[in-house]
């Protein structure tokens, strides 16, 4: 037994000298350290490669795009192109379409798919099976989407005969001011199982002890969920509407499948116009617009990612 | 609607039954809840009762009703799945005199009685697998395109998967005020549509001389950044002590790496895993643009297409494509819920 403990500490001298001289040779803890971050660039380099090259570097060609008269001059012109594009038509209509769109889709994506969730985490039967329902449409392929969409929305579709049936005119949907409606509905089709999820994970890591104080202190549901579930789910909602985000400019994939190159007005999105625009060659315009949207995103993820911050201040006091 | 309401009356009437019924059966355990509050303020017990027991059938009756929304919801997600899986078995005379309508000018012939409005139907008047034979045998083009898309999907995800586990461990383990901007980039960028990144991608690729093949899919498809940000915001969560842990024992980064954090992102690895196979197996634009050959489309784009033609082969070309994202999703669901629900909890 005693042989056992010097063997032990025979090799607890040892390492510890190994390790004293590993020391010496590779410096202090604090020089350590500083390798071990020299070393996590080396990890980033390969992806750092690899978005600069696809995604950083044709931005850059986009800027410079945007600010010559045309690729066989490139005679620098400053800030033209963004004035022509800012003052063409179509592309105000789209911004204008565009920005509703996700105004409306993307805050109502986070509301119903919060409330599925709180309906998910209460105490109803069959809980898994309905978990893989919401997610089903995940992988259904967007062409037989796009025919289930038509088949309902279409001027002789199925929406259209409950209607007549029920003694209201006919709508062409998708050539009508509500087309957006039949677009929203698809995109919440399609985004609220996944956030649901999201929102799941989200509530079932709230501390159940805050709960039950504030029931014991008499708060009613109501207030337990603004006052308390709320403020935790805040990092939560901001993921959410990323992902929601992502997948509201996901969406116009089968917008144009449905109604092609130049769709009714309502429904003429950013998409609409640059992928025309592509199509025509002017590639200054698209350039300049695609600038503006890019800012115009910098500045949305900004202002989310502040206001997440301070939310999650606000939790930790 | 009115069917749904007449149920749930049904239902809260049994519930509130039973509530009244056994009631006395579920003291001891009320007994137990009561023996708590009772320290601080003795009340005549049944009225304490009366109250948890109001509460209690106001929760069942909540219940029911949010089992009865949870039914209305999974009816209305399951409908498109169920209808293209049901209407791959049905006759092409079937589809058209059902879809007619709809698309009538690319029917052929005026033979197949059309009926004026569209009639959705969930059950075939005669199963046949003549649409399957079609696809399958008469046809090879479409497993070709079948082919094709596992040849595109397949590495994009595996190197995407390992391009990103590198760069977020990169991201986690380390972070500074550089990194923290380079992480906001990595989000715009992955914000930006199609439309805005493809023309100057197509312009690089073209630079490159890739144009055409299939590297022009496969090399931004590997380092997109969206795993990058899915994976990072999965690895932040593992607490930072563990990391250090491992160094003061010796670890070297690379050992921490893999056998410290990989472990622990398996879960996020395959839901990101599913995400990525997800969104390429469906890609339409990038092909379109970047490839001129027809030969190399893979089957979403040409998916896209049959809308307009043959719509009666549509459908079970549909369920083909589904296949494979089913089973990935079917294996996978338990991890893809588990990635999901670690992406999404409180804190990063």
């Amino acid at each position: 037994m005693s042989e056992h403990a010097g063997k032990k500490l025979d090799r607890y001298l040892k390492d510890n000298a190994s390790r004293a001289a590993e020391e010496r040779k590779y410096g202090s803890a604090r020089l350590r350290r500083w390798r071990g971050r020299a070393v996590s660039w080396l990890y980033l380099a390969p992806s750092l490669i690899g978005v600069g090259l696809f995604f950083v570097l044709p931005f850059g060609v986009v800027i410079y795009y945007s600010m010559i008269n045309n690729p066989v001059q490139h005679e620098f012109v400053g800030l033209n192109n963004f004035i022509r594009t800012w003052q063409n038509n179509a592309f105000s209509l789209a911004a204008r379409n565009t920005l509703l769109f996700s105004m409306i889709a993307v805050p109502l994506a986070v509301v119903l798919s919060l409330w599925l969730a709180v309906i998910m985490e209460s105490r109803i039967p069959f809980k898994s099976t309905f978990r893989t329902f919401f997610l089903s449409p995940m992988m259904v392929p967007i062409a037989s989407v796009i025919l289930v969409w038509q088949v309902l929305f279409d001027y002789n579709g199925l929406v259209n005969v409950f209607l007549t049936r029920a003694g209201i005119d006919r709508i062409d949907w998708l050539k009508s001011d509500l087309a957006p409606i039949v677009i929203i509905l698809l995109f919440l089709w399609k985004n609220l199982g996944y956030n649901m999820i999201l929102f799941m994970s989200g509530l079932s890591s709230i501390p159940r002890d805050q709960i039950e104080v504030a029931r014991l202190e008499s708060a009613t549901e109501g207030q337990i969920f603004w006052k308390i579930k709320i403020r935790y789910l805040s990092s939560t909602i901001m993921f959410v509407i990323i992902m929601s985000l992502i997948n509201s400019f996901k969406v116009f994939r089968e917008v144009y499948l449905l109604t092609g190159d130049y769709p009714y007005n309502s429904l003429y999105m950013m998409q609409h116009f640059m992928n025309n625009t592509f199509q025509s060659l002017d590639y200054q315009k698209l350039s300049a617009a695609a600038i503006i949207m890019a800012v115009f995103m910098m500045i949305v993820i900004g202002i989310l990612l502040l206001a997440e911050d301070r939310f999650g201040k606000d939790l930790e006091q | 609607m009115g069917l749904f309401k007449k149920k749930k009356n049904e239902i809260s009437v049994e519930t509130a039954n039973k509530e009244t019924v056994p009631a006395p059966k579920a003291e001891p355990v009320q007994k137990e809840k009561q023996a708590k509050k009772a320290k601080t303020a003795k009340k005549p017990e049944y009225r304490e009762y009366d109250a948890i027991s109001d509460r209690r059938k106001a929760e069942r009756r909540q219940t029911v009703r949010r089992t009865i929304a949870a039914v209305f919801f999974a009816f209305m997600f399951l409908t498109p799945t169920v209808l293209t899986f049901t209407n791959s078995f049905m006759t092409a005379s079937e589809i058209s005199a059902n879809y007619g309508s709809i698309f009538a000018q690319n029917t052929s012939g005026g033979k197949v009685f059309v009926s004026e409005v569209v009639n959705l139907k969930f059950i075939p008047d005669m199963v046949t697998f003549s649409q399957y034979a079609t696809v399958l045998f008469k046809s090879p083009e479409y497993l070709m395109k079948f082919w094709n898309s596992v040849i595109y999907v397949v590495p994009i995800v595996i190197f995407q998967l390992f391009v990103a586990s590198l760069a977020s461990f990169g991201f986690a383990r380390y972070r500074g005020k550089v990194k923290q901007l380079i992480f906001f980039l990595y989000i715009v960028l992955m914000l930006m549509p199609y439309q805005v990144t493809l023309v100057p991608n197509y312009m690089v690729t073209s630079e490159l001389g890739i144009v055409g093949t299939r590297w022009a899919i496969w090399l931004p498809g590997i380092f997109s950044p969206f795993a990058v940000y899915m994976l990072t915001k999965y690895m932040r969560r593992i607490p930072y002590s563990l990391y250090e842990a491992a160094s003061i024992d010796g670890a070297g980064e690379w050992q921490i790496f893999t056998q410290i954090c990989m472990p622990i992102c398996r879960g996020g690895l395959a839901s990101i895993a599913i995400l990525i196979f997800i969104d390429y197996w469906n890609m339409v634009e990038q092909p379109l643009i970047l490839l001129d050959n027809e030969e190399l489309y893979p089957l979403s784009v040409f998916l896209s297409r049959i809308n307009a033609g043959e719509i009666s082969l549509a459908f079970a070309v549909a369920v083909i494509y589904m296949v494979l994202p089913m089973l990935f999703f079917l294996y996978g669901e338990e991890y893809l819920v588990e990635g999901i629900l670690y992406q999404g909890g409180i804190k990063e």
